[in-house]
């Protein structure tokens, strides 16, 4: 899922205040920012004690079920049109692709209420842990499901570095060593990685990434 | 006699290392390769070394050749993407620059820009490839090259790395990648040192042993508890620890390692450490005596 982290309360501040809002219509999300604890109801409940408390008037607040979905996020700002069209802007708790989401669907200027910090794995409640780059060009088929893009601090592909030490990684010395892992899960499952893996295609995660499955074929 | 006409003809090479000043004064640099001159076959240039800024190891390598030095061009890919690596390769070459070494390079976060963006868009086993691509006449994409360039492209190891068997298989990995010598973390161990040897002979590729010269106990000690892949072992270091003279005992070890490299490898790699005015002395005490033109 998407990991959130909540924004620092002094940045939505200054940004509120830099068009002069004193109303606040809040959005949160169903979905990730829902199960990280930083953009579900009771967040913002939180959120809206807080803004109340700092003198801002909040005129309502919805949590749709994926605040990325352009077409569930127009339906559910439609609900709540009154209290949207009432405030003088709209913050947003969640990832970023959701508050992009709720700025296409609202004509009220839209602030982020969270940052985005990665894609990545809930180990636990409260706890996660970034595990996918996104880039496109997937080498977990080699690495016995355990990405080196994103785990290994230098991203490398073909083993450890000179700085792995007692099985620890040299930059992040509380973590094992990616490719300590890789080995040895490879091993267990009595598989080899002896072939070279060649540097990425970066040509594939050329920005903004963009897909149709709508277009015809031969299109 | 070129290292790599060293190496391939079986004499038992040496090579040290310099690393270039962080601004364009020059003379330092050049003042510790004079004091190795006629000593070594060729002087690896570090590539902005612990990921900390300098002078670019290209300019350093031609300060070196037009000295009369064989330079080793260090190439990593911390700073660069693979354009620039090719670019920079091609222009070493051009420049009469082809000894060189491939390495991943230290993350950003251990040196002095740890703001940068850390590249790594190619790892060194990468890097072998591409010189291998090079030599063989086009890019990495298989584009024509106008002249083609002759690398002797050389990797490290670490014999010493806990767990060893990732760093064996990245090992393999960088001879299929092209990787024709080898320079090893600093080993003090020469038993398990030439145990590691008895592995790595079947591969073919020349292997240099690194060699640290200590010049005390606190050093061993430091170095043992912040250099990954390190292990000075205790004997050692309990030598210098009732040594009256540890700089002089230091020596006598390294020279004494040295010595017994001559039966287990291809060369050493001395990593003087800012104490190259001693090297002559320890290849002298190594039994290195002979100039080497």
């Amino acid at each position: 899922m998407i990991v959130t982290k909540p924004r620092d309360w002094a940045r939505i501040k200054a940004n509120l205040e830099s068009i002069d809002a004193k109303s606040v219509f809040l959005m949160g999300c169903g979905q990730c920012a829902t199960v990280a604890h930083t953009g579900g109801e009771k967040e913002l409940a939180v959120a809206k004690a807080r803004l109340e408390a700092d003198g801002y008037q909040v005129t309502g607040w919805a949590v749709g079920e994926v605040a990325c979905h352009l077409g569930g996020t127009k339906l559910e700002t439609r609900k709540h049109f009154g209290s949207v069209d009432a405030a003088d802007a709209v913050v947003v708790l969640a990832c970023g692709a959701g508050v992009q989401t709720v700025a296409d669907a609202v004509k009220k200027p839209v602030f982020p209420g969270l940052e985005s910090a990665f894609l990545g794995t809930v180990l636990r409640s409260g706890v996660y842990e970034e595990r996918c780059q996104t880039c496109g060009d997937c080498v977990l088929d080699l690495t016995a499901g355990i990405c080196p893009v994103t785990t290994c601090p230098k991203g490398l592909l073909n083993g450890p570095c000179g700085g792995m030490w007692n099985g620890m990684c040299e930059v992040q010395t509380d973590r094992e060593c990616t490719h300590v892992r890789i080995k040895r899960r490879l091993a267990e499952q009595g598989r080899s990685a002896t072939r070279v893996i060649p540097a990425k295609d970066n040509s594939v995660k050329l920005k903004p990434g963009s897909i149709n499955t709508r277009e015809r074929k031969g299109q | 006699m070129s290292l790599r006409e060293a190496l391939e003809a079986g004499r038992f090479a040496v090579t040290s290392e310099v690393g270039p000043p962080k601004g364009i004064d020059v003379s330092a640099m050049m003042a510790s390769a004079e004091l190795l001159r006629g000593r070594v076959d060729a002087l690896n240039v570090t590539d902005n070394q612990a990921a900390v800024m300098r002078l670019s190891t290209i300019a350093a390598c031609v300060h070196l050749k037009q000295a009369g030095f064989e330079p080793v061009l260090q190439v990593t890919g911390r700073d660069r993407n693979r354009l620039a690596i090719q670019s920079d390769l091609l222009g070493a070459a051009s420049l009469g620059i082809t000894t060189v070494l491939a390495l991943t390079g230290d993350h950003v976060v251990v040196g002095d820009h740890r703001e940068a963006k850390a590249v790594f868009d190619l790892e060194s086993v990468q890097i072998l490839k591409v010189i291998a691509d090079l030599n063989a006449g086009h890019d990495m994409t298989g584009h024509d090259l106008i002249g083609t360039p002759e690398f002797y492209p050389g990797a490290v190891v670490t014999p010493g790395s806990v767990p060893l068997e990732p760093q064996i298989a990245k090992f393999e990995k960088k001879i299929a990648a092209g990787a024709r010598y080898f320079q090893t973390q600093a080993v003090f161990d020469i038993e398990a040192f030439a145990h590691f040897m008895s592995g790595a002979r079947e591969s073919g590729a020349k292997v240099l042993a690194g060699v640290v010269v200590l010049r005390s106990a606190r050093m061993a000690h430091f170095m043992n508890k912040n250099i990954p892949g390190i292990a000075v072992p205790d004997g050692i270091i309990a030598t210098l620890e009732r040594s009256e003279n540890p700089q002089q005992t230091g020596i006598e070890i390294a020279a004494r390692f040295i010595d017994e490299c001559k039966e287990v490898c291809d060369g050493v790699h001395i990593m003087a450490v800012g104490a190259e005015h001693l090297v002559p002395q320890i290849l002298d005490a190594a039994g290195l005596t002979e100039v080497i033109a």
